[in-house]
């Protein structure tokens, strides 16, 4: 059974197709990238898959299970967690509450434990501390968990939105653009986490990004989008010479010339 | 492995706040039978102590929650007016009662605070403040024709002649448990769930939690604090009139968790006590000629706090007794970076 499977998606704005018949299937295991020029509708179809805008037609099911018309956090507690292309972290929290408050969800205590502080209360929160230090560690910010996340290099928030994200114990994680601001050092590490999220969690990516270094890398699937349509989906050879990507990035002109 | 370590550590921070509270108490009580504070001050210290508790509410709804409200002392007059029906119809002075009256107090300011909540809480900041402004007038107003309904209330002449039951005993003991519940709740899971909401509501959303759900226990929870200490009020001071519970009031408990700074229990308790006695103070201060100044000098102590330190005195920091324990892996060693709180 494929993870996510999106059928003739469609999302207009007033007049404006956003993204229409949109079409994408995930395996599990698989990393796949979303890629396309500005404007694209990429982010978009994130936000329809996650439930903040109501989908105008289509079907979007996640293990088999219909998610159309959920709430954005049951989506989220069946299974699939994103990030955000412009970051947007617990600012005033540190960066271990970041990821501790998204064990929530899955807490084994009640308001009545909270209140009065019950062994099962220590035993639960002692859980929690320590499988975040494990995603911390995982993205390499373990040092930093008792900092401010709002103080945090640009770089390194974005790498907390990735912990924070697998701290929902995800099946699907959407990357919105996780290697926007960094540095090619940090771009080449943030490739070798992807990888090693994938195969330690054994989940399934698909993320946006518009550095190709990262996309030809770490991604195994392409599907391209313009004016919210697919306009070409293969593997990331295929897509580096097809012709109407190349237009789509470059303009008409540019590439018969 | 050190299992147990960090319960051990939070204890420790429990024993010491009992501790300290113990010693404030001895130390209150003391001062108070031995007459260095006048039956006055004694007055003022409840008053303080009782102001501490309702702002602690308010310190979970708008300090931790993020949810602005404008109408704190709706509850807290809810909380007042609901303990005085049943103390006056019931209690005639009876302890048992008076200590019945105290949860019946609460539970109806949590009740009113729970159906208004649902409606209401779906609304953002500004937009919030307002909803909450006019449900505060709609209380006064209410309060000022209750006798219409019951007249046992009053209405615009208030209540007169409630049996004056709560000392400084149980007004302290209420003070510290609502201390330790506050504390509790905003260093649980749940706690964390509504920081989350203060800091992006989207995000919280859209990161698995369920945003109505704890904005409305947030909610929930402080106004039952604003209904205990408007309760324990109307047992220690004999006259109630609505006008104790117009929108100024609610500004007095928001300016005092402002101030603290939002998100810091300390500084919202520190503010509180400071508060109460700052006012009374200036009076003496000032002397009868000179009244009508107090009104432009702590307009003034506002304005200069609020230019110097616009995060609050305490800026979202805890005291160390009050912050939770440093959570360290118990299998590693700890980071190399320092604690940045206290």
């Amino acid at each position: 059974m494929p993870i996510l499977e999106i059928k003739d998606l469609s999302k207009n704005f007033g007049g404006l197709k956003a993204v229409s018949s949109f079409d994408l299937t995930l395996e599990e295991n698989e990393i796949v990238g979303l890629i396309g020029p500005n404007g694209a509708g990429k982010t978009t179809v994130f936000n329809l898959i996650t439930g903040i805008f109501p989908v105008s037609s289509g079907s979007i099911k996640f293990m088999g299970q219909d998610i159309l018309g959920m709430k954005p956090f049951k989506i989220t507690q069946l299974g699939i967690a994103r990030t955000f292309q412009n970051i947007r972290l617990f600012k005033q929290c540190t960066v271990l509450e970041n990821v501790r408050t998204i064990f929530h969800p899955r807490v084994k205590y009640g308001l009545m434990d909270s209140f009065l502080h019950t062994p099962r209360y220590s035993a639960e929160e002692e859980r929690i501390t320590e499988k975040s230090f494990e995603l911390l560690k995982t993205m390499n910010l373990d040092d930093r968990a008792h900092l401010t996340a709002a103080n945090l290099p640009y770089g390194d928030q974005r790498r907390l939105e990735i912990a924070r994200a697998l701290a929902g114990e995800p099946k699907l994680l959407l990357l919105d653009e996780p290697a926007a601001g960094m540095n090619p050092s940090e771009v080449g590490t943030l490739v070798e986490m992807i990888r090693f999220i994938r195969d330690h969690f054994n989940i399934t990516i698909l993320l946006i990004e518009h550095q190709m270094g990262v996309v030809m890398n770490v991604c195994e699937r392409l599907v391209v989008l313009d004016f919210g349509e697919i306009i070409a989906a293969g593997l990331p050879e295929e897509i580096r010479n097809n012709q109407k990507v190349l237009e789509a990035y470059l303009g008409k002109g540019v590439v018969s010339a | 492995m050190d299992m147990g370590k960090k319960t051990k550590m939070n204890l420790g921070k429990t024993a010491v706040l009992l501790l300290i509270t113990l010693a404030v108490y001895v130390v209150m009580k003391a001062l108070l039978i031995s007459s260095i504070l006048s039956s006055y001050w004694g007055l003022v210290l409840d008053q303080a102590l009782i102001t501490t508790i309702g702002a602690l509410g308010l310190c979970i709804i708008y300090g931790f929650s993020g949810q602005f409200s404008l109408g704190h002392a709706a509850f807290y007059g809810i909380g007042a007016y609901a303990a005085a029906f049943v103390s006056k119809t019931y209690g005639h002075g009876s302890m048992a009662w008076f200590l019945l009256a105290l949860p019946v107090g609460a539970l109806t300011a949590a009740l009113v605070a729970f159906l208004i909540g649902l409606p209401i809480l779906r609304l953002r900041s500004d937009y919030l403040g307002i909803a909450t402004l006019g449900f505060g007038i709609i209380v006064k107003v209410g309060m000022d024709n209750s006798n219409r309904l019951l007249p046992v209330l009053g209405g615009a002449t208030g209540i007169t002649g409630l049996p004056q039951v709560a000392g400084f005993d149980i007004i302290f003991l209420c003070t510290v448990m609502t201390v330790l519940l506050t504390r509790n709740f905003v260093q649980s899971s749940y706690g964390r769930a509504c920081t989350a909401i203060r800091d992006d509501e989207i995000a919280a959303d859209i990161m698995g939690i369920d945003t109505t759900r704890y904005k409305v226990l947030a909610f929930v929870f402080g106004c039952a604090l604003a209904g205990l200490a408007g309760a324990l009020y109307v047992h220690r001071y004999p006259f109630l009139h609505p006008s104790s519970f117009d929108f100024l009031k609610s500004f007095d408990f928001l300016l005092i968790v402002v101030l603290g700074g939002l998100g810091s229990m300390s500084g919202t308790i520190i503010t509180s006590i400071a508060w109460v006695f700052l006012l009374e103070g200036l009076r003496f201060v000032l002397g009868q000629q000179f009244l009508e100044f107090r009104g432009v000098i702590y307009a003034l102590i506002l304005v200069v706090i609020i230019l110097l330190r616009p995060q609050g005195i305490f800026g979202g920091k805890e005291v160390s007794v009050m912050a939770p324990p440093k959570a360290i892996p118990a299998s590693g060693k700890e980071g190399p970076h320092a604690d940045p709180g206290n």
